[in-house]
């Protein structure tokens, strides 16, 4: 008996919205297992990481928090992924996002305002551009993969903050903690809604995922990152110049890193302390391939990790587990959603295998029509 | 006696049944001993599912397969070779990096000493007069010496029956004319062959018989010495055949497409480089280039549609402005069009809509965009027009172009490029798996475009289509392109000299002479 997997005629247009629900699903239910295994009350857990963000109306906002750099950053990751460019940097072209901000925060000193705003985050898109560029220009110019690039200027990043906020740009009012000095009030986002923590960068990250729908369906722009991602040669026959489609599909990825940074900033933390690499660069990934790569999947698959990121400090207290159980799950997600994609795109097939002297014929057979 | 008496082969109503496809209905035919029998049909016609029962890679659904006499069952191609089955695939399974002696070993059933094997393999080239050197490395050989070493592999067990799938496509006239001497020398001794194939004069000049399948069904079996051409092959299709109408006498206009000594360093591995390729090809005039796979047609085609560029700017030129340098965008804007060979991924992507498909090519020039956004309704449009004039089997733009057949979406490619009405079309392979309607509604598309005042180039490595098509006639090969000739006065064996690598030197020695004395 050989196993072989068949690539599909047409793959389920059904199937390709019913997978990652199914996927969350199934994590739901590996969860129960395990943790009842564990001998902790699985069914509890799962609850409480999955369900209790969306029915305690009080955790709603730190939800949206947690959503916006998620969406912000996947968007930008869902473009390049398209066009088979893998940025897995991310998380460092938002650290430095947030350091270019910080930066100008510091630079303009206690004055504040809408302008003062606008050029940190400005300052945070180009500094997440500046940072994806080395990959890019590398790929284009040298052939240097770009997952290897990206993630290794990640640390680079890492470093830099450390520097900064233990040199530099550390609070002299800090208590020698290494940290910078919390911003202006002047100097932060606007918050929405009074008396609740959704500032301005939630806005940003409800609305842009129709921009970027807009742009993918409709703009040659998006045209050129599809045939490139489906068909490479194709898209060179059309006239679309596949290094060009390197540098924007990661610029833009910089870009959006960039902003969802230099937001988080200047909207949630205020201040840049060690702590700032939170994960968010990575767990977009999921995000992305969770949305499908799509700009609307990706504003749904934002929200459902953000919940498990709250949900997992939620049971943290109530069950006892260790918030790193968030992880996990996020993690089992993508394992289902890229193995029901095989399914989706291949059928299996169990074939009898012939006996030997047939691994010739076998290859023939594959070559024959 | 009795064995005499009986079909070594014996087929009788073998089905197959593929999801969606009945790839064989009940087909039953014999094969004398020493008989050589064409298989004939379209793409598509079940030959290749036949033969594969026959050599046991794939089990019929039913009906029963005889060998002298006795009902068997062929359970892999193992065990067809131990009946004495040989087969020759169109596409072979060698090493490249290895000898020709190392392949031969590799594909054999038993174990056979290095030295023993080489002396049964000399024994059998002498025997049959193929020329190859056992210790060459394959990446080295040409084509046809690659066919040899399949061949010498099948001769080597003595078979009782030989399978050639499509043996000529990729052959020179002369090397085609050499397979014929070994096969008729192989029927001569009681080895019976079946011949696949669709290229109807090379059935009559060697077959006995003739089977000929359509849509899974076996129509007829008849002798290919007594019918005609186009008697076979209006069976092959089953409708009468359309000529291609090209109007009685055309008058040339200016050079529209100039290439004047182009040269390309090779891309990749095993791409070969274009060395200093000159021609012109004229407003109304069908330019044809022959050649062997694999000796820069690729090359040629990328260069001409400018997915690859060319260092210098004066090598290519579209109604005398240079576009050497201009990228493939750029070329389009200009006139310049190209359908390539491979349809799926390369000239269309196979998971877009037909509708979507035309904005790959035809979005500058026929202005389906307007401030970077895409008018959807014009692509609509204008795929509808494509599959309505070209008669595309599609059920509207929205379908998916990977969804259509190789005929349908070949003519749906052409269509979109032809309407476009560019003025200069290079095609590559215009009718490469395309059954034989479609490729007759392609070459008349092909044809009207040039009375309509277009340059057209066809790339092709079939000599048939281009001496039927084209007014004039190069041969490439390792990268260089033959003096043009006019088709009306060109000589088969020397085509076929230049497609095996016979340049200049004997082949216009001469001319030369002719020139240094004058």
């Amino acid at each position: 008996m050989q196993v072989k997997l068949e690539k599909r005629p047409e793959p389920s247009r059904l199937m390709l919205v019913v997978t990652p629900i199914a996927s969350v699903l199934l994590t739901m239910a590996i969860g129960v297992i395990v943790f009842d295994l564990l001998g902790i009350d699985g069914f509890r857990a799962v609850i409480d990481i999955f369900v209790s963000p969306i029915l305690l109306s009080y955790k709603w906002q730190d939800v949206a928090v947690k959503a916006a750099p998620l969406i912000i950053i996947a968007l930008g990751l869902s473009i390049g992924n398209r066009a088979n460019v893998w940025n897995i940097g991310a998380e460092g072209q938002y650290i430095i996002g947030a350091l270019c901000a910080a930066g100008i925060g510091i630079a303009a000193g206690t004055t504040g305002g809408p302008i003062i705003i606008l050029m940190m985050l400005l300052a945070g898109m180009a500094g997440g551009t500046a940072w994806a560029s080395v990959p890019a220009g590398l790929k284009t110019r040298f052939g240097v993969n770009e997952i290897l690039s990206s993630l290794m200027l990640t640390y680079v990043a890492v470093q830099l903050l450390s520097y900064l906020v233990g040199g530099p740009w550390k609070d002299p009012n800090g208590r020698n903690f290494p940290a910078t000095a919390p911003l202006q009030p002047e100097q932060t986002l606007p918050i929405l809604i009074p008396g609740t923590t959704v500032h301005l960068g939630i806005a940003i990250a409800l609305v842009l995922p129709f921009v970027f729908w807009l742009i993918m369906a409709r703009s040659v722009f998006g045209y050129q990152i599809r045939v490139v991602g489906s068909a490479p040669n194709a898209a060179r026959h059309g006239g679309f110049d596949s290094d060009q489609t390197v540098w924007l599909s990661m610029l833009i990825g910089g870009a959006m890193a960039g902003l969802a940074g230099a937001l988080e900033f200047a909207g949630a933390l205020k201040a840049i302390n060690l702590g700032f690499p939170s994960g968010y660069g990575f767990t977009a990934i999921i995000v992305a391939f969770l949305g499908r790569l799509h700009p609307i999947g990706v504003l749904i698959a934002g929200i459902v990790l953000a919940i498990t990121y709250v949900g997992g400090q939620v049971a943290q207290t109530t069950v006892k587990i260790p918030n790193a159980t968030a992880g996990i799950f996020q993690a089992l997600m993508l394992f289902f959603i890229l193995a029901s994609d095989v399914l989706v795109r291949n059928r299996i097939r169990f074939v009898r295998s012939p006996r030997a002297g047939s691994g010739q014929a076998a290859s023939q057979t594959a070559g024959g029509e | 006696m009795d064995t005499e008496l009986a079909p070594r082969l014996a087929l009788s109503g073998i089905t197959k049944r593929f999801p969606g496809v009945l790839a064989n209905d009940n087909v039953s035919f014999s094969v004398r001993p020493g008989e050589i029998h064409a298989l004939l049909g379209e793409n598509g016609a079940g030959k290749s599912t036949l033969v594969k029962m026959i050599y046991g890679i794939m089990q019929p659904d039913a009906g029963e397969i005889r060998w002298d006499g006795q009902v068997i069952r062929v359970a892999n191609p193992k065990a067809a070779r131990r009946l004495g089955i040989g087969m020759v695939f169109q596409h072979f399974s060698l090493f490249e990096a290895m000898t020709v002696l190392e392949n031969i070993a590799l594909g054999m059933d038993a174990r056979i000493p290095g030295r023993e094997l080489e002396s049964s393999i000399r024994q059998v080239m002498e025997q049959y007069g193929l020329k190859l050197d056992p210790h060459r490395t394959v990446s080295t050989l040409s084509v046809g010496e690659r066919q040899r070493i399949e061949i010498v592999r099948a001769l080597l067990l003595n078979p009782r029956l030989l399978i050639m799938d499509e043996p000529t496509s990729v052959l020179t006239p002369q090397e085609v004319e050499q397979l014929f001497v070994v096969l008729r020398q192989l029927a001569t001794e009681g080895c019976s062959i079946l011949y696949i194939s669709h290229k109807l004069h090379e059935i009559k000049a060697l077959c006995d018989t003739a089977t000929i399948l359509r849509g899974g069904r076996l129509v007829d079996t008849c002798d290919p010495r007594t019918e005609t051409s186009r008697s076979m092959a209006e069976k092959m299709i089953g409708a009468g055949l359309k000529e291609i109408s090209k109007p009685a006498s055309r008058a040339l206009g200016d050079a529209r497409l100039v290439v004047n000594r182009l040269s390309m360093a090779a891309i990749g591995h095993f791409g070969t480089a274009l060395k200093d390729i000159s021609f012109t090809v004229r407003a109304g005039e069908i330019f044809g280039i022959a050649g062997v796979a694999g000796n820069g047609q690729n090359a040629l085609l990328l260069a001409l549609s400018g997915e690859e560029s060319s260092e210098d700017s004066e090598a290519i030129t579209v109604d005398g402005a240079p576009v050497g340098q201009l990228s493939a965008k750029q070329r389009r804007l200009r006139g310049m069009a190209s359908v390539p060979e491979e349809r799926n991924g390369h000239a269309a992507v196979p998971d877009f809509t037909l509708s979507d498909n035309t904005i790959l090519t035809a979005r500058d020039r026929l202005g389906m965009v307007s401030a970077g956004l895409i008018r959807t309704g014009a692509a609509s449009t204008y795929a509808g027009e494509v599959i309505a004039s070209f008669a595309v089997k599609a059920q509207g733009p929205a379908s998916m172009a990977g969804s259509l057949s190789g005929g349908n979406l070949q003519k749906y490619i052409m269509g979109r490029e032809i309407l476009q009405k560019p003025s200069v079309l290079v095609v590559s392979q215009p009718t490469w798996g395309v059954d034989a309607g479609a490729a007759a509604a392609i070459h008349q598309a092909i044809v009207d475009l040039a009375a309509a005042g277009s340059a057209i180039v066809v790339i092709s490595q079939d000599l048939d289509e281009l001496l039927s098509l084209c007014d004039t006639l190069a041969v490439i090969n390792e990268g260089r392109l033959s003096r043009a000739m006019q088709v009306a006065e060109a000589d088969v064996h020397e085509i076929g000299l230049l497609m095996g690598g016979i340049h200049g030197e004997q082949a216009s020695a001469p001319a030369r002479e002719a020139a240094i004395a004058g």
